[in-house]
């Protein structure tokens, strides 16, 4: 080999390596399962809204907060993330997060992504984050989407919250922004949990089931009262307590909590999915 | 040969699935510089052999040294300088053959971003895709997928090309179209490791080969000495079989029975005798020769005996 061709081969200095990144985050949000799935979510909003208006019936039973829709807008929101965190977004979630290992590997394009090489644990991280801003997109698509149809159907203005006081509209779109972080968080133990059942199994459909399923195991067991022991370690157990963004003060409380029980997840199931993933032989 | 000078080595590398050995105990050595044949029956190890040089699965035992370095440990440095394929292609259906290989190419951090569009380019130019370029690889056919898989290991230039049953699934002309890229790449000085089960396909191209059969390694060498180990022999037509077989066995060869078309065929032993004497001593014996001929076994008849005729696959 001369000289001059062995110095293109030989590997000089690596990128920082975000370019993987990028491609993954344009392959997962130009993938149209994905533009379906978050479609599907900016219906939810859409869908209440229309309904409010039309029947102009919103006292008595259904969702939390209906009740307010047609005094102020900006409750479409948190009616619709009220319908969606329990399961709409950790059905979406369940499939992007059981899709990230086992959805390569049944393309076979993970044995190439490896020897390419992409490097194991810079994959699952890759994979992590991608599904980590798919449950942020997901999120803020169901908040814009209920903003924009919740100010063109009802009014809007100075919004009245749980705890009585009224606030400026500016101050209620912030923490409209809160929640949407707030319900991003708690997403992201679920996302770990997923990423980890995806890399023991080559097929997708079976990875994202299992996620999906221990979602709704969590919150069924959170229902319980004879489970109230497992409760605050259960990942879905904070997972309505968005609505204390919306006392004034604002309760901190279940946000901190939140996050460490989030974080804690986050660092079992990717420290499981690492064990796993590092010392398995790719067959697909 | 020195360790320095093999672009592939391995050592007793073995590897177990339960209790099923499927690869057993090889020593691998292919030199820089070769076109290495790595042929074998389907299920005789090839491909969880390569998947091990790629460092994909782990050894149950044994190491496996590529350009040097064990791969265990030096995957990240060693696989850049190495373009693979392996078991067939592997792409997102939904993606465009040029956008598939633009986000495999993102997985190499060594592969340079400012010049990634027009390495695909190139990539597909040289596998004859690139008037499939932008269409999405559910529309490609067997074969276009075969060559998008090739185009991939040739994004970037590599030392070493594994290429597991390159000709799966293409047509003849596609065949020969691979058969003249390989040769092409082997003479700018890439080592080319290539697998096959059909030797046709593969005779012409290499200068090394092994063969696998059932999980071990059966023969490894350049092509010339694994045609040399099989012993060539004497193809005779004669009425006079039995006096035949006479002078001949009195030369040293080892007669075999006289085949259904009157032929008597005999192997050279170990100081054959040369051609010209064997027919003077036949004539000499008034043995009516009436067709001869001095085979050596191609290496297609040295695969068989090495492998098997069987359809079964072992095991």
């Amino acid at each position: 080999m001369t000289t001059e061709a062995q110095a293109r081969v030989s590997p000089s200095r690596p990128a920082s390596g975000f370019a993987l990144l990028g491609s993954e985050l344009s392959v997962l949000f130009r993938r149209r399962r994905t533009l379906a799935m978050l479609a599907a979510l900016a219906a939810v909003p859409i869908l209440i809204a229309i309904a409010v208006r039309v029947t102009h019936s919103s006292s008595g039973g259904g969702p939390a907060f209906l009740d307010r829709i047609e005094n102020n807008g900006l409750f479409t929101v948190f009616v619709a993330l009220g319908v969606c965190v329990p399961l709409f977004l950790p059905l979406t979630v369940g499939v992007v997060a059981g899709d990230t290992i086992a959805g390569e590997a049944s393309n076979g394009t993970l044995r190439y992504l490896l020897i390419a090489p992409a490097g194991r644990i810079r994959l699952l991280a890759v994979k992590y984050v991608g599904a980590a801003v798919f449950s942020l997109a997901a999120t803020l698509i169901v908040c814009i989407a209920g903003a924009l149809i919740g100010f063109a159907l009802f009014p809007s203005g100075s919004v009245t919250l749980l705890s009585g006081d009224s606030v400026s509209l500016a101050d209620a779109l912030g923490r409209s922004l809160l929640i949407a972080l707030y319900v991003t968080v708690s997403l992201l133990g679920l996302s770990a949990i997923g990423l980890f059942v995806s890399t023991l199994t080559d097929v997708p459909v079976g990875a994202m089931a299992a996620t999906i399923i221990l979602s709704v195991a969590s919150e069924v067991l959170d229902q319980l009262p004879q489970t109230a022991w497992l409760h605050p370690w259960l990942f879905s157990n904070y997972w309505l307590d968005f609505a204390d963004m919306l006392r004034d003060p604002i309760s901190w409380t279940s946000f901190g909590q939140n996050g460490l029980l989030q974080a804690g997840y986050i660092v079992v199931f990717a420290a499981l999915a690492y064990g796993r993933f590092s010392q398995k032989d790719i067959l697909s | 040969m020195a360790a320095a000078n093999l672009a592939i080595e391995t050592r007793g590398l073995t590897k177990h699935f339960g209790a099923y050995a499927a690869v057993k105990n090889i020593d691998l050595s292919v030199p820089h510089g070769s076109v290495f044949g790595f042929l074998g029956p389907n299920g005789s190890g090839k491909t969880t052999t390569i998947r091990m040089l790629l460092g994909l699965a782990s050894p149950t035992s044994g190491e496996a040294r590529v350009l040097g370095a064990n791969i265990a440990s030096g995957r990240a440095f060693v696989l850049p300088r190495v373009g693979a394929l392996v078991e067939g292609p592997g792409f997102y259906p939904y993606l465009s053959g040029a956008a598939n290989l633009r986000r495999l190419d993102t997985a190499d951090r060594y592969a340079p971003s400012r010049t990634r569009k027009v390495r695909v380019a190139d990539a597909l130019e040289r596998v004859g895709l690139s008037s499939a370029a932008n269409k999405s690889v559910k529309a490609y056919s067997l074969g276009m997928k075969q060559r998008l898989g090739i185009a991939n290991a040739l994004l970037t230039p590599r030392e070493l090309l594994i290429l597991d049953e390159p000709t799966n699934g293409l047509d003849p002309q596609g065949t020969r179209e691979v058969r003249n890229l390989v040769r092409s790449l082997a003479a700018s000085g890439t080592t080319i490791f290539v697998s096959s089960h059909l030797l046709a396909e593969i005779e012409q191209i290499c200068t090394h080969a092994a063969v696998m059969s059932a999980g071990s390694l059966v023969a490894q060498g350049t092509l010339d000495e694994l045609r040399q180990v099989g012993r060539a022999r004497v193809r005779l037509l004669t009425p006079d079989a039995q006096a035949a077989s006479g002078v001949l066995a009195k030369l040293g060869l080892t007669v075999q029975p006289v085949t259904d078309d009157g032929e008597l065929l005999a192997l050279f032993g170990e100081n054959p005798a040369e051609p010209d004497a064997i027919v003077t001593a036949l004539v000499r014996a008034k043995v009516r020769v009436r067709g001869f001929a001095v085979e050596t076994p191609s290496l297609e008849d040295r695969f068989v005996s090495l492998t098997g005729e069987g359809f079964n696959v072992d095991h």
